[in-house]
């Protein structure tokens, strides 16, 4: 296979895994939570790093997970001690960070980690670092555990829809029920962590944000129904990645920023065109309403 | 070790970030009572490509301009913010999160461009990313004192209204204030502090300035005008103490020390802090539970309300 | 006694230093409609959410049946408020109900189309069955309170827990979903009801709890909703007192 063809195929891993997750981190209002997470999860890249001196798979997703669940561990208990939420992720996020920034500056040193990498992302890189894997062959190592990565998260959302859908929207008549909220909580956060820490190598630490985020938020403004809010938002992560790809190779920049940039085209237009929530759809709407009103009374 | 002190290039620089940290103690207070805690986290983020536009279209590094260019792009997020919530049902939580990582993006789209072009790679824009106190000349050390120096005065001027602002925004109206002049002025404050702070700490790590010591203050003080002097103290000996640290080692970036230090203050406050701190916390839980207990023996439990 | 549907003994709940809740105890008898009245603060919600586990309870007991909480959950059916839920989800009404019987359904199981028949069923108990796939933004407030209490329906519980059900809706649901209460009452079930209209509790209730912090009174509405216990909850100060139990008296008569 070619080399753009294999980073289309990782850019657009990144799209589903990040589409999928984000509507779920929208509806229960944690976007920022991700936010968060994938800064904190450097510091679990890190760790492992340091632990076992390779950047390789198993390790770096735990180290990963661990942070993640840290990171929503400590908000959690900042905001029950009536830490304002948002203040409680300032807080954790920033510290987990610096002290992971610091580490590398300090200890690692620039050879092997570079956080200017971690942030930024380099999927130019990724079509290199290849391992054999049986029965699919050569492939990049990134792409591989993208490849898992989006399995997993599709397991977990298909699995357990119904329990996602009720612990998103009613809390407490889930818990009444018997639903387990408080686990399904910290599932969902080690989800985001591994999505959070596979796309690392391709769009980094910031820009996976965007696409955790605004594919998923243009969805909302397309549809009221869940199953297609998940698959119009994984076809809008996916689109994002393509044009943010070929963005960067018209203009010759960042891969990564162009892909977030890419992501906010296609919420602006959403935003305006949307024939269920856009702006336009909306104006039109009210002016229709204003003008039959006028029209009855007259 | 102190010989780094002894240079007057440190001292500046040292003085720079203590008052920074005093600005953005006493601005941070303010935007936890508006709980806009990480407003100031996407509105940094989305300083970027501000920075990076003006810094393309004069060809040099001028703090004054750059922050100038910061302002105006940390400005267009917060209003793309307040418009995509206030007209879809988006909430701010997910309009934050977008405009923190699409800005910012588009920042890294146009840093890659500038670093690309002749003199870019000079230009210490990446400093921005992290803060590189070190790196600033006696021009960019001037502009920061006098603008954080600035938001000081306009905090402890405005004492009385900030504080009729926050907590009683209706009463406010009512006695003449106008509030939309506040909001703007929050506003200037806010991004203003958020700009000079990211040549020192970096747009990443300047919101924790403007967090941390604000509720750290908290645990110490109920008053607002307590919790405003002790966020100040917080920061600035925040900011004053990682610069030193960072400088100790070569090319060590400033933010990091500066947020890992501010946040050993948070934790020394959660912990030991008089008003609700843990350790207060837990005795009060313990003499409730206890008195709880002795009334219920007291009281005689008798099925008093049943039927 | 003995066989209460609850018995809440002792209880008190507390939001950081204030004591919303204090020395609580009472007992239900299965097939009874009680409405929990009190003022603003009153420890209302609390103390439904304290006895539903969704919130700690400081010192206490409270069982079902003889039976604590954790066990006997799946009998139990808990209406929130209406504001507790963000009706922007990307959902319909159908599916809300649906949501009811998802502690039956069970892991890994998708709802059957029998399941979705059942939901329907109590969408149309409501007089909901035209608006089974509106989305449920798009509903009226009362019409989303008859969605929350289809969704109780559904989960054909024996006890039913009600926060403000009639808070802000209109006449013709109130009148639905007091129909529906006193059907459940009928069949034998135990329905508690957050209620903040004292107008209307000697019409609707037939036994009442007044709270406020701790319980005031507790009984048979007859005997029980009397102009000095409405003093004792309310603090006297409220006109409404004076107009109110005069029609009170008037009603027991």
């Amino acid at each position: 296979m070619t080399y753009s063809a294999w980073i289309i195929i990782t850019a657009s891993l990144v799209g589903l895994s990040c589409g999928f997750i984000g509507v779920f981190l929208i509806l229960r209002k944690m976007a920022m939570m991700a936010d968060a997470i994938s800064h904190t999860v450097l510091l679990g890249i890190v760790l492992a790093f340091l632990i076992t001196e390779k950047l390789s798979g198993a390790p770096m997703l735990i180290g990963a997970i661990i942070a993640g669940l840290l990171t929503a561990f400590l908000v959690q208990w900042l905001h029950s001690l009536d830490i304002q939420l948002h203040a409680s992720m300032g807080i954790v996020f920033t510290t987990l960070f610096a002290i992971g920034v610091i580490l590398i500056a300090t200890s690692v040193g620039n050879a092997h980690l570079d956080v200017q990498h971690a942030l930024m992302g380099e999927i130019t890189f990724i079509p290199w670092n290849t391992i054999t894997l049986p029965l699919i062959g050569q492939i990049p190592q990134a792409t591989a555990l993208l490849g898992a990565t989006l399995f997993v998260v599709l397991f977990f959302i298909v699995a357990f829809y119904k329990e996602w859908k009720i612990t998103s929207f009613d809390p407490a008549l889930a818990a009444s029920l018997g639903i387990p909220v408080l686990l399904m909580h910290y599932l969902f956060m080690g989800l985001v962590s591994i999505t959070t820490v596979a796309s690392f190598d391709a769009v980094g630490a910031i820009m996976v944000v965007a696409m955790l985020i605004t594919p998923a938020a243009s969805a909302y403004l397309w549809t009221d129904r869940l199953s297609y809010m998940l698959i119009l938002s994984g076809g809008f992560g996916v689109i994002s990645a393509i044009a943010g790809y070929f963005i960067a190779a018209w203009i010759d920049t960042s891969i990564s920023g162009s892909m977030a940039f890419a992501s906010g085209l296609l919420f602006i237009v959403s935003f305006l065109c949307s024939p269920l929530h856009g702006l336009l759809s909306t104006y039109r709407r009210s002016r229709h309403r204003k003008l039959s009103s006028h029209t009855e009374k007259a | 070790m102190w010989s780094i002190l002894l240079s007057s290039n440190t001292q500046w620089v040292l003085a720079s970030t203590i008052i920074l940290g005093i600005a953005a103690g006493l601005v941070g207070s303010i935007a936890y009572w508006k709980k806009q805690s990480l407003m100031s986290d996407a509105l940094a983020h989305a300083s970027l490509p501000g920075v990076v536009i003006s810094f393309l279209l004069i060809g040099e590094k001028n703090l004054l301009i750059l922050i100038l260019g910061a302002a105006g792009s940390a400005l267009a997020g917060s209003l793309f913010i307040q418009w995509v919530q206030s007209s879809t049902r988006i909430t701010e939580d997910t309009a934050m999160g977008m405009v923190l990582s699409i800005f910012y993006g588009l920042g890294i789209m146009l840093l890659t461009i500038a670093n690309r072009t002749a003199g870019g790679n000079q230009s210490g824009l990446d400093s921005f990313i992290f803060g590189q106190a070190a790196s600033m000349v006696r021009f960019d050390v001037f502009t920061m004192l006098g603008l954080a120096c600035l938001v000081i005065l306009v905090v402890c001027l405005g004492f009385k209204e900030w504080k009729l602002y926050l907590f009683d925004a209706s009463f406010a109206k009512g006695t003449g204030l106008s509030l939309t002049f506040m909001n703007i002025l929050y506003t200037a404050v806010l991004v203003t502090t958020i700009v000079i702070g990211i040549q020192a700490v970096g747009v990443i790590l300047i919101a924790a300035l403007l967090i941390i010591p604000a509720v750290s203050a908290r645990y110490w003080t109920h008053s607002f005008r307590w919790m405003l002097v002790l966020a100040a103290v917080f920061g600035g000996a925040s900011g004053g103490i990682g610069t030193f640290i960072s400088a100790l080692g070569s090319g060590w970036p400033t933010g990091p020390f500066i947020v890992v230090t501010a946040a050993s203050f948070f934790t020394i406050s959660l912990i030991f802090g008089k008003e609700r701190g843990i350790l207060v916390r837990y005795i009060q839980y313990k003499l409730h539970q206890k008195e709880v207990h002795v009334r219920k023996v007291n009281t005689h439990p008798e099925a008093k309300g049943a039927k | 006694m003995k066989d209460a549907a609850i018995h809440v003994e002792n209880v008190s709940a507390s939001y950081r230093k204030n004591t919303v809740l204090e020395g609580v105890t009472f007992q239900v008898q299965p097939g009874s409609l009680t409405g929990i009245v009190g003022p603003n603060g009153a420890g209302k919600s609390t103390l439904l959410k304290t006895m539903l586990c969704l919130h700690p309870a400081l010192t206490g007991s409270v069982t079902f049946f003889n039976q604590p909480f954790k066990k006997i959950k799946k009998r139990i059916g808990y209406v929130p408020q209406r504001g507790s839920v963000d009706w922007d989800f990307p959902t319909n009404a159908l599916d809300v109900v649906t949501m009811g019987l998802y502690g039956q359904i069970g892991w890994l199981k998708r709802p059957s189309k029998e399941h979705k028949q059942r939901a329907w069923e109590a969408l149309k108990k409501m007089g909901m069955e035209e608006f089974a796939n509106r989305q449920i933004s798009q509903l009226s407030g009362g019409q989303q309170q008859r969605v929350f209490l289809a969704r109780a329906l559904v989960q054909d519980a024996d006890i039913y827990f009600m926060d403000e059900p009639l808070a802000g809706v209109d006449a013709a649901t109130e009148q639905a979903i007091m129909t529906i209460l006193k059907e459940l009452k009928m069949k034998g079930k135990t329905v508690m009801v957050v209620h903040h209209d004292l107008q209307t509790v000697t019409d609707y209730f037939d036994h009442v709890l007044f709270l406020n912090g701790k319980v005031i009174a507790h009984g048979n509405t007859n005997h029980v909703f009397t102009k000095e216990n409405l003093a004792k909850t309310y603090g006297g100060s409220i006109q409404w007192v004076k107009e109110g139990s005069q029609h009170v008296v008037h009603s027991i008569e």
